[in-house]
């Protein structure tokens, strides 16, 4: 589904990514772990097709498809979606509107017409229920004097709604405490399927006690140094990085 | 023969059955143009503004007032409403109801008040806006024979808004009018009045309107302003409110339409307690000129005022804005804040904006400000994320913009028209009129 292949990534000249390398299957968790700096956020955001990021080398496949070709807008089409680390507020935008012309694009991407109000209002409905969102968020600016936890309840919701077929989550278990985490967790656990894949990007463990990965992989210094299991992300939270990083060093 | 000549001839080929008391004042409206002329840029307070589009025309005065109920519905409002109708600026009966006001409110069109009621009418008219305010009042005044007379009541509120509709045709010969709107609301009443610029596509005529509110102790106008003439025509307005004691007026300012726009809006606020908010959105497209002038004269201490003007110009477009706030000697404690935000979508836009604040008491809390900006890029990028184009998403951010001034717009009929207007008058690039019907209607389901 996701193959990054070799992939290096400078950032106002300076190289994060070295030569990074990842492949995701359908129905897999991946879970990408290692130290602040690491390059970690730097993934993410290029797949996602943020300014000021600059491919050296490398590629990033998406299905067969050449994401660095395509425009953020059809990365999301296409199935490819980005839940922030900090989610932006973006004031006098309704959530409603974002849910509605973010879901409409995708389904015109498809071939699809778009979908009939009754049936919209049924989806996000039952979606903010899932994610114990009241549905007076839905008239709300998208995160606006939102609380971290709900910003965070928010960017599942639009996940949600919008069903990709792999979800990027950035930090995504950061500035919540353990109800919103389960809450967070719960949602995203439901994304998951045999056609789906689910790639997390954290700095803890304790994350991935709520959603269980199938393979972690550590990135340090830009590169995956180490993958394994969900073990890796145990040993990782009892002796920290340096071993992995003195293990790909020798 | 000038331009002054050519516009006063028409009038002198018209009225000769005025009482005494409206000829003197047209004659004096009538002098004092003639002798001012109109306003060339090298008059300060038209500096960004020309009028030879006006000067140069040549508008008949409308014959009839005949338009359908079809013809309205397709662009008025459809309100629960106490509703007069004035077609180039005639008053058209059959289109209005103002059969089920409530007691102690009449609303009369300003040709029936002057024949029923001249001395009250004569007493109030002209007070606030005379010949001297501007070159247009002077002319308004010679030509005022229609309009709207609205009186409240000590204690009156009104259940529905009174919406006056002021429609421009789409005309062979262009025409010319000169409506007045005269509002007086007694102690403590409170009413929602609408004037409704609205045109039928292809019109291209010149409307130059007066409006003066007087508010007593207690009173509560909400007065609106919707422009949204066809592109082709020429609008001038003054509005003047004049404020006793703990009054409030609350301006809606909302121009859409027109090609050349002119609106001076002024405040008296002549007692302790009294309050002016001004709220204002202009949104240009193509060659439109819209030009905003506003003043509150804070002469009386304990006074409050607020103001929040924005706009958004694109294509060519020309926006004005020059917001005034004077705070008499010995006018103490009173509060003024003004903020003017535009939003430039083109290049080739322009904005001329000049808040200003003259002081002479030393006891106040004031604050001004401008800003004009681009679109914020990272909400840009943030919306493309979830496969949003990048057209939509600076549309959306386009209309939130707007949304900030439009959430203190408490009539949903004239908030979601012209989020609407908005939205759909940016087709091209932003296609966002399906988008908010079928957000409110899931709203609304």
């Amino acid at each position: 589904m996701l193959e990054v292949k070799d992939l290096h990534v400078t950032v106002e000249d300076k190289a994060i990514l070295k030569g990074l390398n990842l492949t995701v299957q359908p129905g897999e968790v991946h879970a990408i772990m290692g130290p602040n700096g690491a390059g970690k956020s730097t993934l993410s955001a290029v797949i996602a097709g943020k300014d000021g990021y600059e491919v050296t080398q490398g590629s990033i496949l998406f299905e067969g498809q050449d994401v660095l070709e395509m425009e953020i807008e059809e990365r999301a089409r296409a199935g490819l979606l980005l839940g922030f680390q900090y989610p932006i507020e973006i004031p006098g935008v309704k959530n409603i509107y974002l849910l509605k012309a973010a879901l409409n694009a995708a389904r015109e991407a498809r071939g699809e017409g778009e979908i009939p109000a009754p049936e919209f209002m049924k989806l996000v409905r039952e979606k903010s229920a899932e994610m114990q969102m009241d549905t007076s968020f839905l008239q709300r600016a998208v995160n606006e004097g939102f609380s971290g936890g709900e910003k965070k309840r928010n960017e599942i919701l639009q996940m949600l709604v919008l069903q990709p077929k792999l979800a990027m989550l950035d930090e995504i278990d950061s500035g919540l405490d353990i109800d919103a985490m389960k809450v967070v967790a719960k949602g995203v656990n439901s994304l998951r399927s045999a056609d789906r894949a689910i790639l997390l990007v954290t700095h803890y463990q304790r994350l991935l006690n709520h959603i269980e990965p199938d393979r972690v992989h550590v990135l340090v210094d830009g590169r995956i140094v180490k993958s394994g299991d969900k073990s890796l992300a145990l040993e990782l939270e009892s002796r920290g990085y340096d071993w992995v990083l003195e293990e790909s060093v020798a | 023969m000038n331009a002054p000549e050519r516009f006063l001839e028409r009038l002198n080929a018209r009225r000769e059955d005025d009482p005494s008391w409206v000829a003197a004042r047209r004659q004096a409206g009538a002098a004092r143009f003639a002798a001012v002329g109109f306003p060339t840029r090298r008059d300060e307070a038209w500096k960004y503004t020309d009028v030879r589009s006006i000067a140069d025309g040549d508008f008949a005065l409308a014959a009839d007032a005949e338009f359908s109920p079809e013809r309205l519905a397709a662009c008025a409002l459809e309100l629960d409403a106490h509703r007069l109708v004035l077609v180039d600026g005639r008053f058209n009966a059959e289109l209005s109801s103002l059969d089920a006001l409530p007691a102690g409110v009449s609303v009369t069109p300003l040709s029936q008040a002057l024949e029923s009621n001249h001395e009250q009418v004569g007493g109030s008219l002209g007070r606030l806006a005379g010949v001297d305010f501007s070159a247009f009042t002077a002319l308004n005044t010679a030509f005022a024979d229609e309009g709207a007379v609205v009186r409240l009541a000590p204690g009156t509120v009104v259940d529905k808004p009174i919406y006056v509709v002021l429609v421009s045709r789409a005309n062979a010969q262009a025409v010319m009018s000169h409506p007045r709107v005269l509002i007086e609301a007694g102690a403590r009443s409170e009413a929602t009045v609408i004037e409704h610029y609205a045109g039928e596509d292809g019109a291209a005529n010149f409307t130059n309107v007066v409006t003066e509110a007087l508010l007593e102790r207690g009173a509560i106008v909400n007065h609106y302003k919707l422009q949204e003439a066809a592109s082709g025509d020429l609008h001038v307005a003054s509005i003047h409110a004049d404020q006793g004691r703990d009054s409030r007026f609350n301006s809606f300012n909302l121009n859409l339409g027109g090609s050349l726009v002119r609106t001076d809006l002024v405040t008296d606020l002549n007692a302790e307690g009294a309050e002016a908010a001004y709220y204002g959105l202009f949104f240009l497209q193509g060659r439109q000129h819209v030009d905003n002038h506003t003043l509150v004269n804070h002469n009386a201490p304990r006074t409050f005022s607020n103001e929040s003007y924005k706009g958004i110009l694109d294509d060519r477009s020309h926006g004005v804005f020059n917001g005034k706030v004077y705070v008499k000697k010995d006018a103490q404690q009173i509060e003024a804040y003004q903020n003017n935000a535009n939003l430039l979508l083109s290049d080739r836009a322009e904005i001329d904006t000049k808040p200003e604040l003259v002081i002479y008491a030393d006891d106040v809390k004031c604050s001004h400000g401008a800003t004009t900006g681009q679109l914020d890029e990272d909400a840009v990028y943030a919306l493309r994320t979830r496969g949003i184009d990048a057209a939509m998403a600076r549309g959306l951010l386009t209309l939130a913009f707007a949304g900030e001034v439009m959430e203190q717009v408490k009539l949903s009929e004239i908030a979601e028209r012209v989020e609407r207007a908005v939205a759909g008058r940016l087709p091209e690039r932003f296609n966002l009129a399906d988008l908010v019907e079928t957000a409110e209607a899931v709203q609304e389901a």
